[in-house]
């Protein structure tokens, strides 16, 4: 019982996570076509909602091509670290508060880990060695650039991105994000505390899922497919999902973070039967999660990409400072309060 | 004064431009607009263009709707202003009072580049533009287009016809 709960939990989220992968790749295609006055795909399915599955079987059925003299182990290891580093993240987001099962509180979270958010920040930075080992075992100039250009991006974001959480973090004074949430629930959001710790944030979020306008990785344009030019089928399908897996991570942890997670505004889920309660605030934190993707795609089809030096300056030169101002400036407003 | 990293100095950008995020929501509400805009895709195999008059499609050779006779009277006047020789009359005699008539006539559709010198130089208005545009064969010997795909009744390309009295 005690290893039952948490597998079921387990196989839950992970299906439902990929299951809302898939279709975030057809709303990126359709919000792209929207964007750029076109319609999208519309041919599989009533207006195109089979899209996805043609892709995966397309995925799945296509040859997987390891060059001549690359290193095979490693050539088939990074995807499968970028995927398991990406889904691993979820284990501590808290999609809501808990359900009743015969007379049984069961937790909505996969583990209620007591150093969640450092958990969440060492997985996304464990994700960069997927990228980097993909890059350099192609044996590729192409892809080692792009490894390249995602190790150095992920040292000059890290920083700003972690320093950017204290804020949240001292302000509730717990690394737990369900209790944060629960905090955000009793009183105001933390955005409002923490407007532009929050900026900051998603800045760096943009960098750490490698999106536009910080791709630079991937850059098609220069550098082909930048770190999986040498992937193909089912390993690079593993890249795409990750990506998008990573974008759902970053969202609903600036969701539990900053948006109040599960919780809205003058809603008493306490007063309510508890599983309907947990229903809720299930389908609260995915429509947070919904609002943050969608401008998370809309960013992506509005900015061009930065240049190598420009996404050093910004992250170097600007968001630290303005990450450690930031972390000053709440460390003195709490003392002041308290 | 900035430097663009090729040791040029870049644009002149004031204080709003450089704090990045105004200009960042400006071109974002740019694009929140573009979603909202009519789309200009055409659902193709269902959704047909139907080309005006003045389009030059496929050439074709014109029947009478009475007699059902062609008028091509195989002069080869086609054949010798097409610029990418994709033309062949043969001439062969007949009873009619046109007392010539093509035997043999073939276009080769991969050669044809829809230029129209055929159209302008025919006496007869005999070969004309149609608005078909949708051409596909899978080997080159398909590609050549006989009599029996080339005529058409002059009924079916009355547009081009009227286009052609109007402004030629």
């Amino acid at each position: 019982m005690i290893l039952l709960v948490p597998l079921i939990k387990v196989i839950v989220v992970v299906l439902i996570v990929l299951g809302i992968v898939s279709y975030l790749v057809l709303a990126e295609r359709k919000i792209s076509a929207y964007m750029q006055d076109r319609i999208g795909p519309n041919r599989v399915g009533p207006k195109g909602l089979f899209q996805p599955f043609a892709d995966i079987i397309k995925l799945v059925l296509k040859e997987m091509i390891v060059p001549e003299n690359a290193n095979g182990f490693i050539h088939a290891l990074a995807p499968m670290i970028s995927i398991t580093v990406a889904v691993g993240a979820l284990a501590v987001i808290p999609f809501g508060n808990y359900i009743v099962i015969g007379g049984q509180k069961i937790s909505l979270m996969v583990a209620n880990v007591n150093i969640g958010v450092l958990y969440i920040l060492a997985m996304s930075s464990l994700g960069v060695y997927g990228i980097t080992l993909s890059g350099w075992s192609s044996n590729n100039k192409y892809s080692l650039l792009g490894g390249l250009r995602s190790s150095a991006q992920m040292i000059s974001y890290e920083l700003s991105l972690g320093l950017s959480l204290v804020g949240v973090l001292m302000i509730d004074g717990t690394l737990q994000l369900d209790k944060i949430t629960m905090a955000q629930s009793a009183g105001l959001w933390n955005i409002v505390y923490q407007p532009l710790g929050f900026l900051i944030f998603v800045t760096a979020a943009f960098a750490e899922t490698n999106r536009l306008p910080f791709d630079l990785p991937e850059a098609e344009p220069e550098l082909v497919g930048g770190y999986h030019t040498e992937y193909s089928g089912m390993r690079w399908g593993l890249f795409f999902l990750s990506e998008y897996t990573n974008m759902i991570v970053s969202s609903a942890l600036m969701v539990a973070l900053y948006f109040g997670g599960w919780s809205l505004p003058f809603i008493n889920y306490a007063a309510m039967a508890p599983n309907l309660a947990a229903l809720l605030q299930v389908i609260t934190f995915f429509a947070k999660i919904g609002v943050l993707i969608f401008i998370f795609m809309w960013v992506r089809w509005t900015l061009p990409r930065f240049r190598y030096d420009q996404l050093m300056n910004v992250g170097w030169k600007i968001m630290l400072p303005l990450a450690i101002l930031n972390l000053l400036g709440t460390g003195a407003v709490l003392l002041l309060v308290k | 004064m900035t430097n663009n990293g090729n040791g040029r100095k870049g644009p002149q950008l004031t204080l709003w431009e450089k704090l990045y995020f105004p200009e960042i929501i400006h071109g974002m509400s740019i694009t929140l607009k573009a979603l909202f805009r009519p789309k200009f895709t055409r659902q193709y195999p269902e959704e047909r263009w139907v080309p005006p008059p003045v389009f030059r499609g496929r050439p074709v050779l014109v029947v009478e709707d009475e007699t059902n006779v062609e008028r091509c009277v195989a002069c080869g006047l086609c054949a010798r202003v097409c610029p990418s020789l994709a033309i062949q009359v043969q001439a062969a005699e007949t009873e009619l009072d046109k007392e010539r008539y093509p035997e043999l006539f073939e276009i080769n559709m991969l050669r044809c580049i829809f230029c129209g010198f055929c159209e302008e130089v025919c006496p007869e208005e005999a070969i004309i533009m149609s608005k078909d545009y949708e051409m596909t064969f899978s080997n080159s010997k398909d590609a050549i287009f006989g009599k029996d795909r080339l005529l058409t009744p002059a009924s079916q390309l009355k547009d081009r016809l009227e286009f052609l009295k109007q402004y030629r």
